[in-house]
């Protein structure tokens, strides 16, 4: 069963056609990649999952559920959480804060219980305090939790961002350009890490990615999208070998 | 009511609606430009009334060399006003220009109380505005029909240098990319002085004409026209020139005739142009003549 | 927060009560009156600051709240003689002339009265960007104070309301304010306080995060009201007479102004701002009159002081963005860090 499909899925921004036609589909614990040059139309196709644009034509379906104009928020609380290319963080929050606000969308205490602190809402803060802590230590930031968001390095911040989004809760966790910035090292690192959330959390991955090392190591399928169409579409071998793809990144001769 | 009464109220529509877009221009080359809502321009409005007015009693120089002097006064506090308020805060967030612009604006205002006093001071108004003349049957003081007439004399001009000069066109890059217009070697902070320039001169030839037709000043008289000529050039489309002049003849013609015909509305008088744009906000909120633009997530 | 801390804030409430009961018996009128006053802008100043300082909407508009709560207030708790003294242009309507409630209940009434029209006006307003958001809470702010002015038989008019019953004492302003604090300390620590901020922050990203951005901006400006109501409700019946010109922009302005002064986005600021700024017009009102020092007369201009508040606003704004504590919040630990800090330097 996909957890995932968009179905002609299209964005037309006035004369120009950002995404065209866009068929994906993502089977549950899969890690998808989506790549292409840039201005592809790959940040498009996420902002139409999660919301942010109304697609101009197409549908999408979540778990068997039609979320094409869904607003941004309640995609979220279905179970599709994401990162931004970027980077979007509370800046002026501490770490801290940035983990626990994306718990907030699933208290079930509501703004009365929560002034009042009932020991129904006590409960909920510490749970929530609690799953914090075991996510930031998860990305390794636990010592840095009272550091204002901004004043982290990139690296870190791109970490934070991760945490924040599995704090959400999410089912499908969308990842833009996670790697930008990263040395090989890193990069490895990375993928480590993607393995390891996958497993941890039972996610299913689609991520955005221009580091082809990061991509083809651990993507089981890839799309890849230039100038708003879908132009191949299968395992790493295979894409690594089809000219068009190459024609894309590269120019023809 | 009488065809007679009827023109009569068409023209004190249209005068208003002259000089309400008059200021709504400031409003609104300044908001295309910054971003900003320059809320010190009615004070800017009141300022260029108050200087004429004292020039001519004062300093007792004659009319016509009073108010060219008073535009070219006015036009340079509108100038510091930016300078001193608004500049500083360039890169800083827009909650705390707004908030600068209100400090400029009460600050401006009472200093006005404090320098001209509180009471009512009555404009001078020369004889050739003040004679009343009879058009087809209508008794009108010439002031209320020479109001458009010098309008569209000075919209004239100005559509002149914003669409057929180099600084106008500096002026639009501007409006549209500060980044893209430094790099295409506009100097962007003398493009925004001239902007202010031109708004401050319109909003002053506006203040003299209020005073004109409206005798009575007062250190607050920029305050209510001011808020209604943003929303007059909010109305027509911030940062389009003719949708402000769109937006004041329309919120000016609007105010007169609802009172005409109904005039047990007439308490109700400043909140008819609130309720307008509340109206357009809900509505179409980019205004008559504007384009809407998004944000890149 | 830990035992020893609990401790201190016990003591620290157990003391203020004694110093309001010491200054509610010993204090003269006139600074009386000045106390009680600065009690009721720690009230409005949070009510400001939990819209425009923790969720980040610049409204405008506050003023017109305030009226709505100040009249409802006056109107349900005015003796129907008083009412018929006042209403002698036209009648008041008939469902309010024979209403007479104690205090509690009509400033609670007036809160929700308040609150209500905040939320009528929330929906179609919080849709929109900054500086249009900020026009049109003006324009609605203008809206309910150009209203109170004409319906006569409702609210008397231009004439407004004389000879409320001076029910606002030290006890019931600075109870208030002690309250509106206590809510707004639980309510920013709570994880609703910290979506409100997200939402300040990126309102993006908030709603990537599962934020129902319209559902809590509304949340926080009807909040807002109701603690604006509370507040002009109270000043009704501190200054005994409210009519529509009392709340003008210049009222919202003045909020604003300690808003900023105090540091938007923090607790602390306001209520420090709210007392320095009252004491301090008040201070600077010399300045508008005639001052006699006895061999000098020093003639005074009205409007003196607000060139002073406007010049200050600007100034804080431009050169110390972020007021008096920015960002900061009080707390015993913050404040031993201090102390620990004062008493290396002294050594």
């Amino acid at each position: 069963m996909s957890v995932l499909t968009t179905d002609k899925l299209t964005m037309v921004f006035g004369g120009l056609t950002a995404v065209d036609d866009l068929n994906i589909t993502i089977e549950k614990n899969e890690i998808i990649g989506l790549i292409g040059p840039n201005g592809a139309g790959k940040t498009t196709a996420f902002n139409m999952i999660t919301g942010v644009y109304k697609p101009t034509g197409g549908t999408i379906t979540f778990d068997r559920e039609d979320i094409t104009n869904e607003r941004p928020d309640r995609i979220t609380v279905r179970g599709i959480a994401r990162t931004f290319q970027n980077i979007r963080l509370f800046k002026q929050l501490s770490v801290w804060d940035n983990v626990i606000i994306a718990h907030h969308l699933r208290l079930r205490s509501n703004l009365f219980a929560a002034v009042a602190r009932t020991p129904s809402y006590r409960r909920e803060e510490k749970e929530i305090s609690d799953r914090s802590m075991e996510l930031l230590k998860d990305v390794g930031l636990e010592e840095l939790s009272g550091e204002q968001a901004s004043s982290l390095p990139y690296g870190k911040q791109r970490r934070l961002e991760i945490a924040r989004a599995l704090a959400t809760s999410p089912r499908l966790l969308l990842l833009d350009e996670p790697a930008a910035g990263m040395n090989p090292q890193e990069s490895r690192d990375l993928m480590k890490f993607i393995h390891e959330i996958r497993e941890k959390f039972d996610l299913t991955i689609l991520m955005i990615e221009h580091h082809m090392q990061v991509v083809m190591g651990i993507c089981e399928r890839i799309y890849v999208l230039d100038y708003g169409k879908t132009i191949a579409h299968g395992v790493p071998e295979e894409i690594q070998n089809d000219p068009k793809v190459i024609e894309a990144y590269l120019g023809v001769d | 009511m009488t065809i007679q009464m009827f023109f009569q109220h068409l023209a004190n529509g249209l005068s208003l609606g002259s000089l309400y877009a008059l200021i709504a221009i400031g409003y609104t080359m300044v908001y295309g430009i910054l971003r900003l809502i320059n809320f010190a321009h009615g004070e800017i409005f009141m300022m260029g009334a108050y200087t004429a007015f004292y020039l001519i009693t004062l300093f007792m120089m004659p009319w016509f060399a009073a108010f060219i002097v008073a535009l070219g006064i006015t036009c340079v506090l509108g100038m510091s006003v930016e300078k001193i308020a608004y500049r500083p805060l360039r890169d800083h967030p827009r909650i705390s220009v707004m908030i600068s612009a209100i400090g400029a604006s009460f600050f401006i205002q009472n200093l006005a109380i404090v320098v001209f006093g509180g009471r009512p001071k009555t404009f001078t108004v020369p004889d050739l505005f003040n004679r009343i003349v009879t058009i087809a049957g209508v008794k009108i003081v010439s002031i209320t029909f020479m109001i458009p007439i010098i309008t569209f004399v000075v919209l004239a001009i100005l559509l002149f240098i914003v669409n057929k000069t180099k600084t106008g066109m500096a002026m639009r890059a501007v409006s549209t990319d500060h980044e893209t217009a430094r790099l295409m070697a506009i100097d962007v902070d003398r493009i925004i002085s001239i902007t202010f320039a031109i708004g401050s001169t319109l909003a002053a030839v506006g203040g003299i004409m209020w005073g004109m037709k409206y005798p009575q000043l007062l250190p607050v008289m920029g305050l209510v026209p001011g808020l209604k000529c943003f929303i007059a050039a909010v109305v027509g489309g911030i940062g389009n020139i003719k949708g402000a002049v769109l937006g004041g003849f329309l919120l000016g013609l609007m105010e007169i005739m609802i009172i005409a015909f109904l005039p047990a509305l007439s308490g109700y008088r400043d909140a008819f142009a609130f309720i307008l744009l509340i109206f357009i906000l809900l509505v179409r909120p980019s205004g008559l003549l504007g384009t809407a633009t998004g944000e890149k997530v | 927060m830990k035992k020893k801390h609990r401790i201190y804030t016990v003591v620290a409430v157990v003391i203020g009560i004694g110093v309001l009961a010491l200054l509610e018996t010993y204090l003269g009128a006139f600074p009386k009156r000045i106390f009680v006053l600065a009690g009721i802008y720690v009230t409005l100043a949070l009510s400001l600051n939990l819209i425009n300082g923790f969720t980040g909407l610049f409204t405008l508009g506050h003023a017109g709240f305030m009226a709505v709560g100040a009249y409802t207030c006056a109107l349900l708790t005015m003796p129907p003689e008083l009412k018929a003294m006042n209403f002698f242009l036209k009648p008041i309507v008939p469902f309010l002339a024979n209403v007479e409630w104690p205090f509690l209940p009509a400033l609670l009434m007036a809160g929700l009265v308040a609150g209500f029209i905040g939320f009528l006006i929330a929906a179609p307003v919080l849709r929109l960007r900054d500086d249009y958001l900020a026009i049109a809470t003006l324009g609605f702010g203008e809206i309910i104070r150009i209203v109170f002015t004409n319906t006569q038989t409702l609210t008397n008019g231009a004439l407004g309301l004389k000879g409320l019953p001076r029910f606002t004492t030290v006890w019931w302003s600075w109870g208030v304010a002690a309250l509106t604090v206590l809510f707004m300390v639980n309510l920013i620590n709570s994880s609703y306080g910290k979506a409100f901020k997200a939402i300040r922050e990126d309102e993006v990203a908030a709603e990537a995060m599962g934020i129902s951005l319209f559902r809590h901006k509304v949340v926080s400006f009807t909040i807002g009201s109701v603690l604006a109501g509370i507040g002009g409700a109270l000043m009704g019946h501190l200054l005994g007479a409210i009519d529509p010109l009392m709340f003008r922009f210049l009222m919202t302005f003045n909020i604003l102004l300690i808003v900023v002064l105090g540091g938007i986005g923090s607790i602390t600021g306001s209520v420090v701002g709210a007392v320095l700024v009252t004491i301090t017009m008040e201070f600077l009102r010399v300045l508008d009159g005639t001052i006699d020092l006895g061999f000098i007369t020093i003639a005074g201009k009205p409007g003196m002081r607000m060139v002073i508040f406007s010049a200050g606003l600007m100034a804080v704004v431009i050169f110390y963005q972020k007021g008096l504590m920015g960002h900061n919040e009080f707390t015993w630990a913050g404040l031993s860090r201090v102390t620990r800090k004062l008493r290396a330097k002294l050594k």
